[in-house]
């Protein structure tokens, strides 16, 4: 059972559809043994260490304090990241907040930044995003768990080993390739067969792509937490005169319910802050609507419809993305650092 | 034993688990069908979107379509821009983030305290990674087309890319750098290496091909992006082969986008084929770092 | 080598010509045995022999192991338990099993117990066969006021009673104990082992221990497996307690159990 830690679960979310990227490591664990057995280097101490690094020469120790230097530097990029993301998106939303009150920004019903009467009320772009982000999440949370729940309780090795790769290309491919599908093949047939007269433009096949598109994310994370609960625990249930149905369901999933609530809110955290994909398909039509054959607009969408448009800086449409940004920033944190903490909370300790 | 007072409480008889077994077999059996085809779910996506794509786009593809600039009219639209604007960019990507990425990575692994600093470090490179790519988009907007003064042009989209694939490398290199056995790490010390000789003569070697293969995936997802980069350049309709950082350009992924929304069935064979050029930069270059992969493993078996 | 021993008119469990694979791997050869109802029979041997192997025989939680593959028969009231139409389900709730660590759901304590009548459709009053069950694993009184508080706050001695309690919720004819105290301090151990010879009347229970004074104290028969120069296992001598310990009839039972080897 591999260790199911916090900073695992995190580096198998960023190395999301690369699997292969962790290839090497099962091998060096080998290699690992090989040498711990063959090669008896004296166990050396931190303060040893830190004598003999101390006793080098004086120029040794110079090139030491540069390199240590250099590498700290490269690490406060990210740091310095953060900030810059934080320091713009505030600094600019402020200049937005001069000219429209904060209130209207997060109260108001109607979104026409661009005609006259001008209203910034972000609430429409608000419903737009939870619609399209929730249909994603109604697609990816039941299949994600259910083909997580198949890759570790029933299938045999060869099978996982073939679709996991290929489920994780999934994540990998870009997202205007998902817009180019959701707009030429997915509403066309939902048009053909279900809804004869929606419009091109909706969140309906935004939505339903967007949640292929985050099953991969769902399926792993779900399968990672799955797969760390102890086999004893398996054993305990079938010993019981359970079914493998049973087991899987009353004692695996329970047993994983931190891990797959974590998947499903990064997940969710995926579906809001994506962008080309509603672009496309979705629409560019701030509407406050739970009806998702109608055409809306998301956050993100708007975004990039101002962006592209190359709109002057200084004017307060200019601003209102930084304003919209900033909401969508502190969204999609405050759900990351949820799933961490749900991961971190409720982890279970067999 | 306790005196029990409720000693004649019997549990079920074989005779009723017998009985009551049927059913439970009978949706074990449903759920598995329903498990099974779950997991058809991606994969049948997967195939419906390649198939659509190849057959929208594969007739469209020919040397001119790869060889010639964007044009009004879509039997001239070509990638020539798009796929030197990709090639810069992504190039410049890899170029910026290597060195960074590595060198945070080893500072993280081999230099850091373990201490509060640190685990804040650490926990806001998996933050910045949850950050939409869009955001990233504004913040090179904001910083280096306007703060700096660059423009909108390839050396602003690339640091933008560059932060934005950064916590990417350094989550691919900080694994392949752990994955370097502590022995190696002692017996150099063990010798009087310093730290750095120690990183530098031991612990890179052994640890470059993963992080090679990190940078090559920070590449083929910088390559895919198009929502930072809109930010960055615009929808611009580009007519010439950029030749230095400095210049403005547009990318495939911006390319596909100004071409999807298109009503007229030609520019829908257009926007595929170019589609099939993206993959297949991507695929090969994520064959190249299967490649690598399979090279390294194979040369620490012998 | 083996001989299947007639102890009783009607055994409680008979294993007929038994081999085990894994793989290539042969773990078990031709094991013969009646395991006599109502008593306690223990398994001895060097580790590796085989003898926890055996016991996931008998109710076929060697299924769970792909590569596990078994030849022969064990035979439960007459039928075999490794017949075509035999339902593994069936078989072990009817035979039940206590692992060598305590593995309680991460659920309550009340839940534990509840666990397996409930997925077997039990209608009765659950509360009434929860504390029947907690009480016979002599564990009512400790656990009485806090019969929903998570599995996990229970010492681990505590935390093997409640699993032989989960057990004994089925009415298992037959409890297959995996060296059920290896994990325990002795305190607990000797709590485990009294519960033994307290079930032992109602129950026909098979214990698999690397403790030989285990063996001596809680058996009423006792087996001696040891392993060939395949390392397979195979049974060397089956008998009364007493009379495995004191008068071996083979030699390797003897050097075993004077501490020669194993």
């Amino acid at each position: 059972m591999g260790g199911y830690e916090r900073g695992n679960f995190n580096s198998r979310l960023i190395l999301m559809g690369h699997s292969y990227a962790r290839g090497p490591s099962a091998n060096w664990e080998g290699l690992h043994s090989l040498t711990e057995a063959s090669f008896t280097a004296p166990r050396v101490s931190r303060e040893d260490l830190e004598k003999r690094l101390l006793s080098g020469s004086r120029a040794e120790r110079g090139t030491e304090t540069a390199i240590h230097l250099l590498l700290l530097g490269a690490t406060v990029i990210s740091i310095a990241t953060t900030l810059g993301i934080v320091f713009v998106l505030v600094n600019e939303s402020f200049r937005f907040f001069q000219d429209v009150s904060i209130i209207e920004f997060l109260t108001g019903t109607v979104w026409t930044p661009r005609f006259q009467p001008s209203l910034f009320g972000v609430l429409p772009l608000v419903a737009g995003t939870v619609l399209v982000a929730t249909i994603a999440i109604l697609v990816a949370a039941p299949v994600g768990l259910f083909t997580a729940i198949f890759l570790s309780e029933y299938a045999p090795d060869r099978f996982r080993r073939i679709v996991k790769p290929m489920l994780e290309i999934l994540a990998g491919i870009p997202t205007v390739v998902y817009g180019y599908f959701a707009l030429t093949f997915v509403t066309p047939l939902l048009q053909q067969y279900i809804f004869p007269d929606m419009i091109i433009f909706n969140a309906l096949s935004a939505g339903l792509v967007m949640g292929v598109m985050i099953i991969p994310i769902v399926s792993s994370l779900t399968e990672d937490a799955m797969l760390a609960v102890p086999r004893s625990l398996r054993e305990a249930a079938y010993a019981l005169g359970a079914t493998r149905f049973e087991v899987a369901t009353r004692v695996v999933t329970p047993a994983a319910l931190s891990g797959i609530v974590a998947a499903i809110i990064l997940g969710l955290s995926r579906a809001i802050g994506e962008t080309m994909l509603v672009t496309i398909a979705a629409g560019a039509t701030p509407r406050l609507t739970i009806d998702p054959r109608e055409s809306i607009q998301t956050m993100t969408a708007y975004i990039v419809q101002v962006g592209f448009g190359e709109t002057p800086q200084g004017t307060t449409i200019y601003y209102t993305i930084f304003a919209v940004a900033l909401l969508l920033f502190v969204m999609t944190l405050a759900m990351n650092i949820l799933g961490q903490w749900v991961v971190r909370r409720w982890r279970q300790a067999y | 034993m306790e005196p029990t007072t409720s000693d004649d409480v019997r549990s079920v008889s074989a005779e009723q688990f017998h009985s009551s077994l049927r059913g439970r077999r009978l949706i074990g059996n449903a759920a598995v069908v329903l498990f099974f085809l779950s997991t058809l779910v991606g994969l049948a996506t997967l195939a419906a979107l390649i198939i659509d794509i190849l057959i929208d786009g594969l007739p469209w593809i020919d040397w001119d379509f790869l060889s010639t600039y964007p044009s009004r009219r879509p039997a001239d639209a070509g990638l020539r821009s798009a796929l030197f604007g990709t090639l810069w960019v992504g190039g410049l990507t890899a170029l910026f983030t290597f060195p960074i990425g590595t060198a945070t990575a080893i500072y993280l692994e081999e230099y850091a305290p373990r201490n509060k600093l640190t685990q804040l470090i650490e926990v806001n490179i998996s933050n910045l990674a949850g950050v939409p790519s869009i955001v990233y988009g504004l913040l090179g907007l904001a910083v280096f087309v306007f703060l700096l003064g660059m423009g909108r042009v390839i050396i602003a989209g690339a640091l933008t890319l560059t932060l934005l694939v950064l916590p990417l490398l350094i989550v691919a290199g900080r694994e392949a750098i752990r994955a370097v056995p502590d022995s190696y790490r002692q017996g150099s010390l063990a010798l009087g290496a310093t730290r750095w000789q120690t990183v530098r003569h031991v612990i890179l070697p052994s640890a470059l091909p993963g992080i090679l293969t990190g940078t090559i995936l920070a590449m083929s997802r910088a390559i895919g992006e198009a929502a930072p980069l809109l930010a960055i350049s615009g929808l611009v309709f580009v007519t010439f082969t950029p030749g230095h950082p400095f210049e403005r350009f547009t990318v495939l992924p911006i390319q596909i986008f100004n071409w999807v929304s298109r009503p007229q069935l030609d520019w829908q064979h257009v926007t595929a084929a170019a589609i099939i050029i993206l993959l297949l930069v991507l695929l090969s270059m994520n064959s190249i770092a299967i490649l690598l992969r399979d090279r390294f493993q194979r040369r620490s078996e012998e | 080598m083996a001989t299947a021993t007639a102890i009783s008119a009607s055994p409680a469990l008979s294993v007929r010509g038994l081999n085990l694979f894994y793989g290539d791997f042969q773990a078990l050869k031709d094991v013969n045995l009646d395991i006599p109802p109502r008593k306690i029979t223990a398994f001895i041997g060097p580790s590796g022999c085989g003898k926890s192997s055996l016991l996931r025989c008998m109710n076929r939680m060697n299924d769970l192991i792909r590569t596990a593959r078994v030849e022969g028969e064990v035979l439960f009231h007459g039928e075999n338990v490794y017949a075509e139409e035999t339902d593994p389900t069936e078989i072990r709730f009817r035979i039940g099993m206590v692992f060598q660590k305590p593995n309680p759901f991460p659920k309550s304590i009340y839940g534990n117990v509840a666990f397996g009548p409930k997925l077997a459709g039990y209608r009765g009053d659950m509360g009434a066969l929860v504390e029947r069950c907690l009480r016979q694993a002599a564990l009512w009184d400790e656990v009485k006021d806090r019969l929903k508080d998570s599995a996990y706050k229970l010492s681990g001695g505590q935390q093997q009673r409640l699993c032989i309690a989960r057990t004994l919720a089925l009415d298992p004819e037959v409890i297959l104990m995996d060296e059920p105290c290896s994990s325990l301090d002795p305190i607990a151990t000797l709590a485990i082992e009294e519960l033994m010879r307290e079930l032992a009347p109602n129950y026909t229970i098979a214990l698999v221990t690397h403790n030989m004074q285990q063996a001596a104290r809680v058996s009423d028969y006792t087996t001696f497996l040891t392993v060939d120069d395949q390392r397979s296992g195979y049974v060397v001598e089956f008998g009364e307690t007493g009379g495995i310990f004191s008068r071996p009839k083979e030699k390797a039972t003897e050097d075993y159990i004077t501490g020669r080897f194993g």
